[in-house]
């Protein structure tokens, strides 16, 4: 083999199926939470993001007490959150991080003390960290087939809702005006959100799924104006990070200080990050983007209003 | 329930409350929950750092909580405040998973730091706390005429002199120092929630500025002693009262919202039917 590939890539990064898994659940999360990120934060929802992400936590430390799937409990809780979130009102942008903090409090208030019954009854702090963290190499093949609906559902709401959800997105009361129902439709945006989070949170961990939900999204958005496009770069994007997050931890087994390998989380995060500060600072210059960003937002919605009419 | 290491908790966790009351009441008027739970749980990977070389906990906690107010504010600036804010706190979160997988005996320590030990509190941790929160509050009573003109009317503000941009770093850095203090002791979760469930509920309860920051504290309070007394006789986690108290105290402030708007209108001859058709429509 060519002594820079073999560099690059460390013996045995094509043929160990663990790598092969953690590969393919996790491009399918970062194209999943690339996709409806995008909404995520064109909605200004990247708070309910995260805060779902920690939720599901709950889920986590109650599956590992049942003793089920652990995804099972990420989107069962996930999903209830969302609906919880909508009930006492996060579709209005004023006390809307509020209600989503309330409920994320009162979402981590169950989780610690499922996890201190968890914790109690077979004495293993491991559980908190497996849940909070995640571990995208010891990932079961069967959970990777179940992930792989889940993620599917994400998509296919976010594809059927695509056009009004943009609309209601971008102007609530054209959206009202022409008869959306721009409730419903918030409500299964974040429904898709809680999905996507919760496939994401099994393979970088809980917390750190909010990087690839927002990260890849807000750095698409600084490169493009159009919708369809933005979607597709920020996909792009998060597959590219998650991708060559693996590539790293797998290589970084003989990095100092300790020979066990550095966290995928931290190349992912450090990746996505990397990104959006590219894409931030490589297209406009800080005074012209604020400028740019209003223009955008007049052309998308003119775009808009031409389609729907 | 009041013997030596209790006293301790009392006391510790009643200074974090009312300090966390205090500021909270900001946090919730400027519409910052995400900075504020944020910085708390961010802030671990300090923490995690401290204890890989060998510091005392409480410096990492106060370096990387500053540093990640003054991130937020520095990207904050150049974008959506939102993106800002995740973003900073996914990046301590995996600087954290990085140190945590250079030392191999942390868990049980991320446990607490998340989720508190307030019924460990050592007597030696009572003087940083009490020094960090009177920092913090007495910060709070110099900014305070400034942070309320700029959470209230920023463009007001920015005509008598006051820069919004400025007062908001300085807040962050004041929310770093109150949360770095109270880490250690009561967790991530429990801060957050005290920072938004009370402050929440006592500005429904009054419209007065200094009255809503006192009840604010006094809530605060009640609720951590509360959840103290509650988890000594049950041996569950504080954090779980407390999440679910400061939930309920929530509850409790849009109802009185909701029984004085309806009142109001009441009052004022309108049909109530007719307002809230206005207002859905206004969504």
């Amino acid at each position: 083999m060519n002594p820079i590939v073999r560099a690059v890539f460390e013996p045995g990064f094509f043929t160990s199926a663990p790598v092969r898994i953690a590969l393919l659940a996790g491009g399918m999360a970062a194209v999943v939470s690339g996709i409806v990120g995008t909404f995520a934060v064109l909605r200004g929802q990247s708070y309910a993001g995260h805060a779902l992400a920690d939720i599901s936590v709950t889920g986590g430390s109650a599956s590992y007490l049942a003793g089920i799937a652990p995804l099972w409990g990420f989107a069962g809780v996930g999903v209830a959150a969302a609906a919880a979130m909508d009930l006492i009102g996060v579709q209005r942008r004023q006390g809307r991080d509020l209600a989503t903090g309330i409920v994320r409090g009162a979402g981590l208030g169950l989780a610690a003390l499922f996890l201190y019954w968890g914790t109690t009854s077979t004495s293993t702090t491991g559980a908190t960290v497996t849940v909070l963290f995640g571990s995208i190499f010891t990932i079961s093949g069967s959970t990777a087939a179940v992930a792989a609906v889940f993620g599917a559902v994400a998509l296919g709401i976010v594809a059927v809702l695509y056009r009004p959800l943009l609309l209601s997105s971008a102007s609530p009361e054209l959206a009202f005006a022409r008869g959306i129902p721009v409730r419903a439709t918030g409500a299964l945006c974040l429904v898709a959100v809680a999905l996507a989070v919760s496939l994401s949170a099994l393979t970088i961990g809980a917390i750190l799924s909010t990087a690839l939900l927002v990260g890849p999204a807000a750095a698409a958005m600084r490169l493009t104006s159009k919708p369809g496009l933005a979607v597709l770069w920020s996909a792009v994007i998060g597959v590219a990070a998650t991708w060559l997050g693996v590539l790293l931890a797998y290589d970084s087994y003989y990095w100092p200080p300790a020979r066990q390998g550095w966290p995928v989380s931290f190349f992912v995060v450090a990746l996505v990050l990397a990104g959006y500060l590219l894409a931030q600072f490589a297209v406009t210059s800080p005074a012209g983007s604020r400028r740019d960003m209003a223009t955008r937002q007049d052309k998308a919605s003119a775009r808009l209003n031409g389609a729907g009419a | 329930m009041l013997s030596g290491f209790m006293v301790n908790a009392w006391v510790v966790a009643g200074i974090v409350a009312v300090v966390a009351g205090a500021v909270g009441f900001f946090v919730v008027l400027r519409g910052s929950a995400f900075v504020a739970d944020a910085l708390p749980t961010g802030a671990f990977a300090g923490a995690a750092g401290a204890s890989l070389i060998g510091v005392n906990t409480l410096v990492g906690l106060g370096v990387f909580s500053v540093l990640g107010a003054l991130g937020i504010g520095w990207l904050g600036r150049r974008s959506r405040h939102d993106v800002a804010t995740a973003l900073t706190l996914v990046m301590m979160l995996g600087l954290g998973a990085l140190f945590l997988s250079f030392s191999s005996q942390y868990a049980p320590e991320i446990y607490s730091l998340l989720f508190g030990e307030v019924l460990g509190i050592g007597t030696n941790e009572i003087v940083p706390v009490a020094i960090l929160g009177t920092v913090s509050v007495a910060a709070l009573v110099v900014l305070y005429r400034p942070l309320l003109l700029t959470s209230v009317m920023p463009a007001l503000g920015e005509s008598r002199g006051v820069r919004p941009a400025r007062i908001e770093t300085l807040f962050l850095v004041v929310l770093a120092l109150a949360t770095s203090m109270a880490l250690p002791v009561v967790g991530a979760l429990l801060i957050f929630s005290l920072m938004i469930g009370p402050p929440a509920a006592a500005r429904s309860f009054t419209d007065r500025p200094a009255l809503a920051i006192g009840l604010s504290a006094v809530i605060a309070l009640g609720t951590v002693w509360a959840a103290i007394a509650v988890s000594y006789q049950t041996n569950w986690p504080v954090g779980f009262f407390v999440g679910m108290l400061s939930a309920g105290w929530y509850a409790i402030g849009r109802i009185a919202v909701a029984w004085r708007r309806s009142r109001r209108w009441a009052a004022a001859g309108e049909p109530a039917e007719q307002s809230l058709r206005a207002a859905s429509v206004r969504v």
